[in-house]
């Protein structure tokens, strides 16, 4: 039997995010018993960087390098890993949630008949049965679920297990793309910020509200983000207003994150907000109203004026 | 009159639109449960359609403003859902499908509302990117899979020309620009269309638009909840004086170890 993982990459490295989802994998295939973990890499990449996945706990990468691959191509990728699901016999398949990977992961379970869950916070529990924990209306509860079936799908979220790290290096298998693929999407043109840290594989986020009064203040911002080597996020108002481009929206409605550190600046904390946030292990508010709802929710805030307050963090976080 | 001329020639059949709503508590709702948390607690809830399935509701009565498609709601649940699906109505859709089911899990609606589309002859099926109760996100990737045609998520931006999509999609760090052939399932985010705020006339002629309610098809959900449980409660926040803001960062390295 094996668990097969759908690992993406993003400017031709493995994304944190998919390590961390191999990682899962070999965990609970220890869980499980007799499991081989496979990564499944669809697109041309450089190969050292797929060996790389055995330290996380791969045994085999099957590489379909087919160049078409580099662009997203759901219906693609989804027939893809169906097929595999079949041929390498894999009882789960585990991918790292993404609302990209949220469009794989339902296609495979159609085309499979596998069960599937979305937003697993846990390990599987195999004690009875299958079943995993889930987070649900948006991270202000949390479900435990039981899967049944001979086929599972795991669309999981970030900083459930730690990244594995070894020396060993998985063996890769190349296949080319099936006969009878469908290419249904032409992508005809694409604008995506270069260099930037990609909100769902951050280990920190720095996120400014409308506290900053305008997007011509948004230097602090970016200072302080590049220094801790953080993704940038704002509010819904903020992305509403266009000060910021709708892809940094982080909140209910927005991109939902779960970083180690999360830093608010400006940002009162509304519940729809503080929904796309809560699953951070760290929340750091810093506003200048004291009653701002954020600092119920923060575990370290400073009240007081983010002008002044955030350039002085930069500076000693640089000094460091 | 014209509009409609013009529709006729480059559809010769009316483009048919599916819209898939949800039925979720309010984004201010307090979760809580009930029945030793075997239930979620609808008392004092106040249901709405979901936010993203209100876009992808919003943007169809405007494809049908400018193109003069039909426009159907779809929703999969039980009676107490009508006012919501009347609200759509309302806000413009032609004509709404109930499937009288109590869903619990994706799989299952999406087995529904494919059963509903097979036969249905759309060109677009719309849903949310996700519902905001289970926020799973598979459903329009599940009804895609299970018809054979195309699915895409989350869109921003939908046009339709000819049989083809032009569509944006957000992508982690930007967006996407693509043309995809119809039929096509999409699931919608902001902002695509704005929320549409249904008017007197609108509720007046909801009251008569058909509401069809057919029952469930047969399927056993592979996945079941057992459980349900709210978040530990957060201790309080600790304040740094800003006149000490550096001590912050000293508090983030050596004491919650994060930097």
């Amino acid at each position: 039997m094996s668990i097969l993982v759908f690992v993406e990459c993003a400017d031709g490295s493995i994304k944190k995010s998919s390590r961390e989802a191999v990682s899962y994998a070999a965990e609970a295939g220890n869980l499980l018993g007799d499991h081989e973990v496979i990564a499944v890499v669809l697109g041309k990449y450089p190969e050292e960087e797929l060996e790389s996945l055995g330290s996380n706990g791969a045994s085999k990468v099957i590489l379909v390098d087919d160049e078409r691959l580099n662009e997203n191509q759901i219906r693609v990728y989804s027939d893809i890993l169906s097929e595999l699901v079949q041929s390498q016999a894999a009882s789960l398949v585990v991918m790292s949630k993404s609302s990209f990977s949220d469009n794989v992961g339902g296609r495979i379970a159609g085309k499979t008949g596998a069960s599937i869950v979305s937003n697993v916070t846990s390990l599987p529990d195999v004690s009875s049965g299958f079943s995993v924990n889930k987070s649900i209306f948006t991270g202000k509860a949390f479900a435990t679920v039981s899967m049944s079936g001979d086929k599972k799908i795991l669309l999981v979220k970030r900083n459930i297990v730690e990244i594995k790290e070894s020396s060993d290096k998985a063996l890769i298998e190349k296949r080319a793309v099936p006969d009878g693929c469908v290419f249904s999407e032409k992508i005809t043109g694409k604008s995506k910020a270069e260099g930037d840290v990609l909100l769902d594989d951050a280990e920190i986020v720095v996120s400014g509200g409308r506290g900053l009064r305008g997007p011509e203040n948004w230097g602090i911002i970016e200072d302080l983000a590049r220094a801790l080597g953080a993704a940038k996020g704002c509010s819904k108002p903020v992305s509403d207003l266009e000060w910021r481009p709708h892809h940094e929206h982080v909140g209910q409605t927005g991109v939902k994150v779960s970083p180690n550190l999360y830093i608010a600046i400006g940002i009162s904390g509304a519940i729809q907000h503080l929904a796309g946030v809560n699953s951070s292990k760290v929340l750091v508010a810093i506003n200048k109203d004291p009653d701002a709802p954020f600092f119920k929710a923060a575990d370290y805030g400073i009240v007081g004026d983010a002008f002044e307050i955030v350039p002085r963090l930069t500076k000693k976080v640089k000094s460091l | 009159m014209s509009t409609i001329i013009i529709c006729k020639f480059i559809f010769p059949t009316e483009m048919k639109i599916l819209v898939c709503i949800t039925h979720v508590p309010d984004t201010t709702s307090k979760i809580s449960f009930s029945e030793h948390n075997t239930k979620f607690d609808e008392s004092g809830v106040q249901f709405i359609i979901g936010p993203y399935d209100d876009y992808a509701l919003a943007r169809a009565v405007e494809l049908k403003e400018s193109l003069g498609c039909t426009v159907t709601v779809l929703h999969v649940g039980e009676a107490n859902s009508e006012p919501t699906i009347r609200k759509a109505l309302a806000i413009g859709a032609d004509d709404a499908i109930r499937i009288n089911a109590n869903p619990t899990d994706s799989m299952y609606v999406a087995k529904q509302i494919a059963s509903v589309a097979k036969n249905g002859g759309y060109d677009l099926i719309l849903t949310g990117r996700e519902s905001i109760d289970y926020n799973s996100g598979v459903v329009h990737g599940i009804v895609g899979s299970l018809l054979d045609i195309p699915s895409v998520s989350p869109v921003m931006q939908l046009d339709i020309e000819n049989n083809t999509a032009k569509l944006v999609r957000e992508i982690e760090g930007g967006k996407e620009h693509l043309e995809m052939e119809l039929p096509l399932v999409a699931g919608c985010q902001e902002p695509i269309a704005e929320w549409k705020i249904p008017n007197m006339r609108g509720i007046m002629t909801a009251r008569s638009k058909p509401l069809q309610v057919v029952e469930p098809v047969d399927f056993t959900p592979g996945s079941e909840t057992v459980s349900y449980e709210n978040p530990p409660e957060k201790g309080s926040v600790k304040l740094i004086d800003p006149e000490n803001a550096e001590e912050l960062i000293d508090l983030l390295r050596n004491e919650a170890k994060v930097l």
